[in-house]
């Protein structure tokens, strides 16, 4: 069966995680080390070892996501991370800098390593190099691919796969992207926030609910609708004569349909994005993949749009997997 | 940082009477639920000093909590309190955000629940909550054991003739 890689923020999402069927759950340490670098989330190291002690008594495993790149001068913080988690028991981390994923190499030679989806290794040669150099064993792959790509990826690269099946989406190559740090001085891949809620203002106004980044304005919605969070990359702006969501729509993904052309184009895991999403989010979009993933096996019709209330936007897309860019 | 909101501060008259008693229970109540789980304003760090404004919007009053100072205040909806972040929805949103029954940012992205003030500090909130796995029931039940068979019956009663969310939900039992 295709391996569910499932998101928690907190310990009671991994719980929530696990007893929904997840077949493994990704979390972080409570700091910059992790790319959901969040207000109120993640975890002590005395949390993860307890998280990961719970996983493993029912047969799940966990990854810790230590996938920002570290600041240079203060690589101790992203060592001390990668030793920790080595010694919680983590099952793999998932890096993406190449000098960190030297480090754990060399220091921590027993620690399995998977290429973090923001080293965004989106061909063959880049990924067997990870291979070949640090003795990587699975690639995240960004979500810039179609299903024919991944399959070509997979027939030439022994290195497992794990693509994104469902969540927010970052539009970019994996938050290789200015448009955050333009905003508000914080980096994705750095300090581990994109569109960070410090710097996010919501007020109602007399033309309706407005939502600020950094004081620019991202969105302005009627009182009553829907807001989206102002990410902004999904932001509605004026450029020229037209006025819309000029990089993306405020939606999210969700590739349930594609499952089974996943699955034959020799991916071996599915992951959910959501660290930052409460255990409620978890237990429903763990439940209706891992029934999903199930049915895939038996070669059942997949089931649609369960879980559409919890997308942003209220809407779901299937990504780059199956669409041309505009 | 988003600006602290700027409302005039609150008078300094006391409550209203019938509003104190149910200041001084809301306020037990926060305590007992923070002692019963202390990992709560450690995972809110700094955030836990905010004031958040907790505007109900089919109750008659707002709730005023400070988190860090373990204090909950009721105030009329006349009063226009200072304070750092606001979050306002009906209460089956609250409640079911509270138990687990329902995601906060799908309560958030169907306008169900509204945020303004300080956007982190609601999130910090929000996260330490929802790791909490708070059971309000339990909670109450808790302030007078002697009487907690009796809040348990009451609170599934209510629950039932009500619709609310009253208590933790169950891997079972969260919404398809
Ligand atoms: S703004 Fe959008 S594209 Fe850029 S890093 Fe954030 S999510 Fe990705």
């Amino acid at each position: 069966m295709m391996e569910l890689v499932c998101p928690a923020g907190t310990p009671a999402a991994l719980r929530a995680a696990v007893e929904a069927g997840a077949h493994t759950v990704y979390c972080g340490f409570a700091d910059e080390t992790n790319a959901r670098n969040f207000p109120g989330l993640n975890f002590s190291r005395e949390e993860m070892a307890a998280g990961i002690d719970f996983a493993h008594d029912r047969g799940a495993k966990v990854l810790v996501a230590i996938n920002t790149f570290p600041r240079a001068g203060a690589q101790d913080l992203w060592h001390r991370a990668v030793a920790d988690a080595a010694a919680a028991g983590a099952d793999a981390v998932i890096l993406a800098d190449i000098g960190l994923l030297a480090h754990a190499a060399e220091r921590h030679p027993g620690l399995r390593l998977h290429l973090s989806v923001q080293a965004a290794a989106a061909n063959p040669d880049a990924i067997n190099l990870y291979a070949q150099a640090f003795g990587v064993r699975r690639v995240v792959l960004p979500r810039v691919l179609t299903v024919e790509e991944i399959a070509a990826i997979n027939r030439e690269t022994e290195v497992e796969t794990e693509v994104f099946v469902f969540g927010g989406l970052c539009v970019m190559a994996e938050g290789r992207c200015s448009l955050s740090s333009y905003a508000t001085g914080l980096s994705p891949n750095m300090n581990g926030v994109c569109s960070p809620a410090s710097h996010v203002a919501y007020a109602e106004t007399a033309k309706g609910q407005e939502a600020r980044l950094g004081g620019f304005l991202i969105h302005r919605t009627a009182r009553g609708a829907p807001v989206p969070y102002p990410t902004l990359c999904k932001g509605c702006f004026t450029s020229g004569d037209q006025t819309g969501h000029i990089f993306e729509d405020p939606v999210s993904l969700d590739a349930t349909r594609l499952i089974p052309a996943l699955r034959k184009a020799g991916v071996s895991a599915l992951k959910i994005e959501g660290r930052q999403r409460s255990r409620a989010y978890v237990t429903q979009v763990v439940r209706a993949f891992r029934a999903a993933v199930e049915a895939a096996e038996r070669g059942d019709p997949m089931p649609e749009g369960l879980l559409t209330r919890l997308t942003e936007g209220q809407a779901a897309t299937t990504g780059a997997y199956a669409k041309t860019w505009r | 940082m988003p600006g602290r909101m700027t409302q005039p501060p609150m008078p300094a008259l006391p409550l209203p009477l019938p509003l104190s008693p149910l200041a001084a229970v809301l306020s037990m109540l926060m305590r007992s639920t923070l002692r019963r789980h202390p990992a709560i304003l450690g995972r809110m760090g700094a955030a836990a000093g905010a004031r958040f404004l907790i505007d109900v919007t089919n109750v008659p009053v707002l709730l005023l909590i400070e988190p860090a100072l373990r204090r909950a205040r009721v105030l009329p909806r006349s009063a226009r309190p200072a304070h750092d972040a606001a979050i306002r929805g009906r209460l089956s949103a609250f409640l079911s955000m509270l138990h687990g029954a329902e995601d906060g940012d799908a309560l958030f992205f169907s306008g169900e629940l509204t945020i303004g003030g300080d956007t982190a500090a609601v999130l910090a909130l929000r996260n330490a909550l929802d790791d909490a796995e708070i059971d309000l029931t339990e909670e109450i039940a808790g302030l007078a054991p002697a009487a907690g068979p009796m809040a348990r019956r009451l609170s599934g009663l209510l629950e039932r003739r009500t619709g609310l969310s009253l208590h933790r939900v169950t891997e079972t039992e969260v919404r398809e």
